[in-house]
C-alpha cells in the first residue's frame, strides 16, 4: 500500500492551535499567538497539498482515490450498529480541502491586520482555528454521523464568531438567530440520518451508494423523504429559502469571519453535503427538482433584496445567498461538478469581495453605509483594484472565474429542457441583477465625490492587502481549470459525470453570449444610475414606492416569521408554559410539598418538648412495643383469627 | 454441684425478683421528680438485668452471662461518673434538680 497521507493531521493541527490559543492565548505575547494561529492552517494546507501532489502524480506515492483512513479504535459499536471514525479523501473532498485550508489561511493572514487592535485577539484566532477543525472534519467525514459532528461544530464556531463582539446586543442576537435557525435545518439532517439508518443500516456514504446501486427498486418513496430531509438541513446551513434569514444578520461578526465562514466555506457545506449524497438525490427526481427550484428561487429572491441594501456587507451577504442559490440550482439539475466548480470560484471571489469590503470599512474607520462612502478609488488604490477584479468576476466578465462557473450551471440547467429552461431564465435574470447590484456597490464606494467628511480614509496594512492580491489572482485564474472540461472530468469519479453537451459547442457559446449580454445590461443600468450625480435611482424608487419599500424591507420576511413563529411561541411560553405549567402546576406542586413538610414539622415538634419524663415515657413505651413484638407468637395468634401469613415466594 | 440454689430457690424466683426490680426502676424513672432519684432508678434497672444474667449463667453453666455482668457494671460505673457530673453542672446552672423544670434544651 502507498504511504499514509496523514489525513488526521488536517483537522487536528487547527484543533491544536485552538487549544493553545484558547487556553493560554491571553498570557502569550501577541506575536506568538499570531504565529500559532497562522501555522496551524498553513501546516494543514501543507498536508492537503502533499495529498494533492500525490493525487496528481507529482508526489512520491500516488494514493488510490477514494483513499480512507479509519481510526483503529473504532467509534460506535452497539449490536448491529457500527460507525467508524473514518476520513475519506476523494476528488470532491480534495477540492473542498484545498479551498478551505488555502482560502482559510489567507483569511487568517488578513485577520492579523484587521483584528490587530482588538482586545479579544487570541480568542478570535482560537475560534477561527476551531472553525477550521470542524470544517475539515465535516469535509473529510466518511459517514453522515461524523459529518454531522463537523456540521454542528461549524455552527458552533459560526455562533461564537458572529457574536464575537458579544457586548453589542445586535451581534449577540444575530449569533442566537443563526444558531436557532440552523437548528431547524439540523433537525432535518438528523431525521434524514435516522431514516438512512433505518432503511440502509449504515451511515457510510460509500456503502449507501453501493446499496442504492445494487437495486433499481430504490426510487421515490423513502429515498425522496430522506433526500428532502437532507435538503432541509442544507437550506439551513447554506442559507437558502426558507431558512436564509440568519445570514444577513450574521454580518454583525468581524468581516474576515464573514469572508471565511459566511461566504467561502461554511455556507457551502450544504452544497457539499448534497454533492456528497448525490446518489440519493439521483434516485429521487422529485427531491432533485425541489433542490433546483429552491436554488433558482433563492438566487432571484436574494438578488432582488440586494438591489436596494445600503450596508456594504449586507449587499455582499444577499449576494452570497444568491450565489449559493446558483450552486443549489447546479446540484438540482444533477450538474454537481458545475456546482462544486462554482463553489470553488465563489470562495475565491466572494472571499476577495468581503475582504476588500473589510479593507474599505477598516479604512473608513468602521463605516459600513455605502451612502457615506464614495471617491475611495484614489485613497485605497490596492483595495480598489482588487475589489474591481472581484466585482468583474462575480458579474461574469468573460475570462474571469465567475464567468465560467456561472455559465456551467446555467448551461446545465438549460440542457435539462422543459422546466429547466424556466430555471435557466430565472438564473439569467439573477445574473443581470447581480451585475447591477455589484456595480452599484462599486460605483457608490469608489467613484464620485466623497460623501463623508469626518472620515479619513487610509489604505490597509500589507498583511491585509497581500491576501487581497492573492485572492484577486485566484479570482482571475480560478476558472481556467475548467478548460476542456478537465475540472469536471476530475470530479466525475466522486460526483458523477457531467451530462453530455447536447447542443454542441455552438449552443454553449450562445449561452455565454447571452449571459455576458445580460451582465452588460446590469452594468449599464448601474452605470447610468450611480456613476454620476444622477437622480435616476431616487426617481425610480419614488415612482414605485410600494416596490421599493418591499425590497428595502426585505419582503418583510423577518416580520412574517416573527408573526407566525416567534410571536405565537412567545405567547404560548408566557401564558401557558410560564403561567400555567411553571407557576401553577410546578409551583403549586412545590408549594404543596413544602406545605406538607411544614405541617408535619409543626405536629412533630410537639414531641420534642424537652421534658425528660415524656422522653422516658416514650422510651418505655417503645421498649414495651418491641418486647411485645418479639415475645408474642404473632403467627399463631393471627391464625386463630383465620389470617395466615405466607412468606414471599412460597 | 451447687445443689442448694437449684433445689431450695427455684429459677423463677430469681427472675421474678429481677422483673420486680426492673419494674420498680421503670416506675421510678417515669414518676420521680428528682433527677438523682431518676438516675438511681436507672441503676436499679441495670442491676435487675444483671441479676437475670447471673441467674441464667448459673442455670446453663455458662460463663458468658457473668462476663456480661462485668461489662454492665463497668459501663454503669462510667455512666455514674459522667451522669453525676452532669447533674452537678445542671444544679449549678439551674439551682434545681426537678426534671420538669429542666426542659429548655439550652442554657
Amino acid at each position: 500500500m502507498n504511504g499514509s497521507l496523514h489525513l488526521w493531521l488536517i483537522p487536528l493541527l487547527p484543533f491544536a492551535g485552538f487549544l493553545i490559543n484558547g487556553l493560554l492565548g491571553r498570557r502569550l505575547p501577541k506575536a506568538l499567538v499570531s504565529t500559532i494561529a497562522l501555522l496551524a492552517p498553513l501546516a494543514a494546507f501543507g498536508v492537503v497539498l502533499n495529498a494533492a501532489a500525490g493525487v496528481f502524480g507529482l508526489g512520491a506515492s500516488a494514493p488510490q482515490l477514494p483513499y480512507s483512513e479509519i481510526c483503529p479504535v473504532g467509534w460506535i459499536n452497539v449490536s448491529t450498529l457500527h460507525i467508524d471514525f473514518s476520513f475519506v479523501l476523494d476528488q470532491l473532498s480534495l477540492v473542498m480541502l484545498l479551498v478551505i485550508t488555502g482560502v482559510g489561511f489567507l483569511i487568517h493572514v488578513y485577520s492579523v491586520g484587521y483584528m490587530a487592535h482588538d482586545e479579544g485577539y487570541a480568542r478570535y484566532f482560537s475560534y477561527l482555528n476551531l472553525f477550521l477543525f470542524f470544517m475539515t472534519t465535516l469535509v473529510l467525514a466518511g459517514n453522515a454521523l461524523l459529518m454531522f459532528v463537523g456540521w454542528e461544530g461549524v455552527g458552533l464556531a459560526s455562533y461564537l464568531l458572529i457574536g464575537f463582539w458579544f457586548s453589542k446586543t445586535t451581534a449577540a442576537e444575530a449569533g442566537k438567530k443563526a444558531f436557532i435557525v440552523n437548528r431547524i435545518g439540523d433537525f432535518g439532517f438528523l431525521i434524514g440520518m435516522f431514516l438512512l439508518l433505518a432503511n440502509f443500516g449504515t451511515l457510510t456514504f460509500s456503502e449507501i451508494a453501493t446499496k442504492l446501486g445494487q437495486s433499481a427498486g430504490w426510487t421515490g418513496g423513502v429515498v425522496t423523504v430522506i433526500a428532502l430531509c437532507l435538503l432541509l438541513g442544507a437550506t439551513g446551513k447554506s442559507a437558502q429559502l426558507p431558512l436564509y434569514i440568519w445570514l444577513p444578520d450574521a454580518m454583525e461578526g468581524p468581516t474576515p469571519v464573514s469572508a471565511l465562514i459566511h461566504a467561502a466555506t461554511m455556507v457551502t457545506a450544504g452544497v457539499y453535503m448534497i454533492a456528497r449524497n448525490h446518489v440519493l438525490f439521483d434516485h429521487s427526481p422529485f427531491a432533485l427538482g425541489t433542490v433546483a427550484v429552491v436554488g433558482a428561487l433563492t438566487a432571484l429572491f436574494a438578488a432582488t433584496i440586494g438591489l436596494v441594501q445600503t450596508d456594504i456587507k449586507r449587499v455582499l451577504a444577499y449576494s452570497t445567498i444568491s450565489q449559493l442559490g446558483y450552486m443549489f440550482l447546479g446540484c438540482g439539475v444533477a450538474a454537481y461538478s458545475a456546482a462544486v466548480f462554482h463553489l470553488m470560484t465563489h470562495a475565491f471571489f466572494k472571499a476577495l469581495l468581503f475582504l476588500a469590503a473589510g479593507s474599505v470599512i477598516h479604512g473608513m474607520g468602521g463605516e459600513q453605509d455605502m451612502r457615506k462612502m464614495g471617491g475611495l478609488r484614489t485613497k485605497l488604490p490596492v483595495t480598489f483594484w482588487t475589489m474591481t477584479v472581484g466585482v468583474f468576476a462575480i458579474a461574469g466578465a468573460p475570462g474571469l472565474s465567475g464567468f465560467f462557473s456561472k455559465d456551467a450551471i446555467l448551461y446545465s440547467a438549460f440542457q435539462q429542457g422543459g422546466f429547466g429552461k424556466v430555471l435557466w431564465f430565472l438564473g439569467l435574470v439573477t445574473a443581470a441583477l447581480t451585475a447591477f447590484y455589484m456595480f452599484r456597490l462599486w460605483y457608490l464606494t469608489f467613484f464620485g465625490e466623497t460623501r463623508s467628511h469626518d472620515a479619513h480614509p487610509h489604505e490597509s496594512p500589507w498583511s491585509m492587502l497581500g491576501p487581497l492580491v492573492l485572492l484577486a489572482v485566484l479570482s482571475v485564474c480560478g476558472g481556467w481549470v475548467s478548460f476542456g472540461g478537465r475540472f469536471f472530468e476530475f470530479l466525475a469519479p466522486a460526483v458523477g459525470p457531467r451530462a453530455e453537451a447536447a447542443g454542441g459547442d455552438s449552443l454553449e457559446y450562445l449561452m455565454m453570449a447571452i449571459a455576458v449580454a445580460v451582465a452588460i445590461v446590469g452594468w449599464y443600468v448601474a452605470h447610468s444610475f450611480y456613476s454620476g450625480k444622477s437622480e435616476k435611482s431616487a426617481a425610480l424608487a419614488a415612482s414605485y414606492p410600494g416596490g421599493y419599500k418591499l425590497l428595502a424591507n426585505k419582503y418583510w420576511v423577518d416580520e412574517f416569521y416573527g408573526a407566525i413563529v416567534v410571536r405565537p411561541l412567545t405567547i404560548f411560553s408566557t401564558y401557558f408554559l410560564s403561567w400555567v405549567v411553571d407557576k401553577a402546576i410546578l409551583g403549586g406542586f412545590a408549594w404543596l410539598l413544602g406545605g406538607i413538610a411544614t405541617f408535619a414539622g409543626a405536629l412533630l415538634q410537639r414531641w420534642q418538648s424537652g421534658n425528660i419524663r415524656s422522653y422516658a415515657a416514650w422510651l418505655a413505651a417503645g421498649a414495651a412495643a418491641v418486647l411485645l413484638f418479639v415475645t408474642v407468637p404473632w403467627a399463631s395468634v393471627l391464625a386463630n383469627f383465620g389470617i395466615h401469613l405466607t412468606m414471599a415466594g412460597q | 454441684m451447687n445443689s442448694f440454689l437449684s433445689q431450695e430457690v427455684p429459677l423463677q424466683f430469681y427472675l421474678i425478683l429481677s422483673a420486680i426490680l426492673f419494674a420498680l426502676g421503670i416506675v421510678g424513672f417515669l414518676i420521680k421528680r428528682n433527677l438523682i432519684t431518676v438516675f438511681m432508678s436507672i441503676e436499679l434497672m441495670l442491676n435487675a438485668v444483671n441479676l437475670s444474667f447471673v441467674t441464667f449463667a448459673h442455670q446453663w453453666h455458662a460463663v458468658k452471662g457473668q462476663i456480661f455482668v462485668f461489662f454492665v457494671m463497668m459501663v454503669a460505673a462510667a455512666e455514674a461518673a459522667v451522669g453525676l457530673a452532669i447533674i452537678i453542672a445542671v444544679f449549678r446552672a439551674r439551682a434545681t434538680l426537678a426534671v420538669d423544670r429542666i426542659d429548655l434544651m439550652k442554657l
